[in-house]
């Protein structure tokens, strides 16, 4: 895999550990039902940094990426033990309002999931559950959301159509401006990408890549070359665990650990 | 070999092997048509019934279809003429509050089901008992309607009626509310509740107006259903030869009961009402499926 090391390599912004951390995750498990999901997870994730999640399917990344928000409290059968430090704040604390903490951790998923409405009242969905606004200050709020998602110069002349009208990539962009709009810390990504084709995925990471200078990201993808590309931070997980986590130039040119490394040289998964 | 059939000589051209023939026993070959023919025959059984009553209704119904049929109130009897106008607007009205009523608790109690108790014990047993309703006879809506609402109150009254035609739209609503909502991809769910909208603004913003069109389709259908219905207002809207009280207290006059009196009558004016009455009934049902028809394609098309 030497296209991954020059991906790598060829990144001009790796700065060193600096960032404050946004989330820090102290000894979390995981449980659907009785299967152990995640066994004792400790990392944080850095300030306006982009943290990657990668491993083989079923590892646990997109139930550790569930965690942050607590969207998996939808299941009456899953749950989480531990701590997840949201700035220094537990946000498994029965005492946090999970609709609070879900208008500032913001979540894109797989599919594109628009909403049965216009453009406009896709972007405009999340601003109004939670905060009353002159429509004139919504307007300036959609707008600037879907300037930030790259998307608004393909449907200034369209807000009102419906956002299941678009292509999927425009999908999953609206699906990004939306939670853009809500002004939220932190932002997480659960294979943004994965339903999209190489152009509208091209785009995504563009995308990404900006948003990192307002938000704390983090994402979760089955595509090493992408993790490579966009993320500052990846951890490795395998089986539940965070096998290796550290600056992406070191994980993927480096690795300390031996499954580490076979992974991101193609060996297994 | 590609473009001719495949014969069995060729066959053994192609795999040089021993081939043992007569397997297939003629007796499933005569099975095989035996289940074709028998198929296509009821089919043509089936159709032809539904046929001859459509053709007969046409042709029955549209020569007693005159525009005074819509004018004139139902004649007494040994007078000529007459004509359906109460009956009509009696059976709106009726059908009208009927569906007023069954909505708001079929597409709520829908909503639980699918939203809210989607694998509870409970769940399960109102879904159980409304399988059961949906499938009651009507007569035994109308009797129950009757002991609680008629005999205590002292008569026939059209909101008696309209109760009756409710409990029989409730459980097609419940039915098709639930099932519509659970059409509805979890990940659209998922997406509202991450961007912190609580369960309720998921709901009423998100999957009802995801379900909008499939549930005003079974909405549509219960309409369709209780239009039609004859045996539960026989024990509490009954009938009216006038135009009845505009605070339906007492017979409120309405197509199906009519239908089913004139038909049974002596006079020939009557009879004529009847035909034309079951026509109008059925071209009402008619437009109604083909509207939630219309709507149901909207929906998948989406």
């Amino acid at each position: 895999m030497t296209t991954l090391s020059a991906t790598v390599q060829a990144r001009p912004d790796r700065e060193g550990a600096t960032a404050p951390a946004r989330i820090a995750v102290r000894d979390l498990d995981f449980y659907y039902g009785d299967f152990h999901s995640l066994k004792s997870i400790s990392m944080d994730f850095r300030d306006r940094q982009v943290t990657a999640l990668i491993g083989p399917s079923g590892c646990g990344k997109s139930t550790l990426l569930r965690c942050f928000n607590r969207i998996y409290s939808l299941y009456p059968d899953q749950r989480a033990t531990g701590e997840i430090n949201l700035d220094g704040r537990n946000i498994l604390s029965p005492s946090v309002d999970v609709n609070e903490l879900r208008s500032r951790v913001g979540m894109v998923f797989q599919k594109p999931t628009p909403f049965p409405m216009s453009i406009y009242d896709n972007v405009a969905f999340g601003v109004r559950l939670y905060e009353k606004l002159p429509k004139a200050e919504v307007d300036v709020r959609v707008e600037s959301a879907l300037r930030k998602a790259a998307l608004w110069g393909e449907v200034k002349d369209k807000l009102k159509g419906s956002g299941m009208g678009l292509s999927g990539g425009q999908q999953q962009r609206l699906c990004i401006a939306r939670t853009v709009a809500q002004g939220p810390e932190v932002i997480l990504l659960d294979e943004p990408t994965s339903a999209l084709d190489p152009i509208s995925t091209g785009k995504v990471e563009e995308l990404i890549e900006q948003l990192r200078s307002e938000f704390t990201i983090a994402i979760v993808t089955h595509n090493m070359q992408q993790a490579a590309r966009i993320s500052q931070y990846t951890a490795f997980m395998y089986l539940g665990e965070v096998v290796e986590f550290g600056p992406t130039n070191g994980l993927f040119m480096n690795p300390a650990k031996k499954q580490t490394h076979d992974y991101v040289t193609g060996r297994f998964g | 070999m590609a473009t001719s059939t495949l014969n069995p000589s060729e066959m053994a051209g192609a795999a040089p092997r021993e081939v043992a023939w007569g397997r297939v026993r003629p007796g499933r070959r005569i099975a095989d048509r035996t289940l074709k023919v028998g198929c296509t025959l009821f089919t043509v059984i089936g159709v032809f019934a539904l046929g001859w009553i459509l053709a007969m209704l046409l042709v029955r119904g549209l020569s007693a279809l005159t525009p005074a049929i819509f004018v004139n109130i139902t004649p007494g009897p040994g007078t000529t003429g007459g004509g359906l106008a109460n009956a009509m607007l009696g059976s709106l009205i009726l059908t009208g509050i009927g569906i007023l009523v069954a909505t708001p608790i079929g597409v709520l109690a829908g909503t639980y089901l699918a939203e809210y108790a989607r694998t509870s014990k409970l769940a399960a047993l109102v879904r159980f008992i409304n399988d059961l309703l949906l499938s009651a006879p009507s007569i035994l809506i109308g009797l129950f309607v009757y002991a609680l609402f008629v005999a205590p109150f002292g008569g026939y009254s059209g909101w008696a009626g309209s109760i009756a035609l409710a409990i029989i739209a409730i459980p097609v609503i419940v039915r098709t509310t639930e099932d519509m909502l659970r059409l509805v991809p979890n990940g659209l769910r998922e997406a509202a509740a991450a961007l912190g909208a609580p369960h309720s603004k998921v709901i009423t913003l998100v999957t009802w107006r995801a379900a909008r069109s499939g549930i005003v389709t079974g909405i549509i259908l219960a309409m369709a259903r209780i239009a039609g219905e004859t045996a539960p207002l026989l024990f509490t809207a009954l009938n009216n030869n006038f135009w009845f009280s505009p605070t339906l207290s007492g017979g409120v006059s309405n197509l199906p009961v009519t239908i089913y009196q004139f038909a049974l009558s002596p006079y020939g004016n009557w009879q004529e009402l009847a035909w034309a009455g079951a026509l109008i009934i059925t071209a009402t049902i008619l437009v109604l499926s083909v509207v939630a028809r219309v709507l149901i394609r909207k929906e998948a098309a989406r």
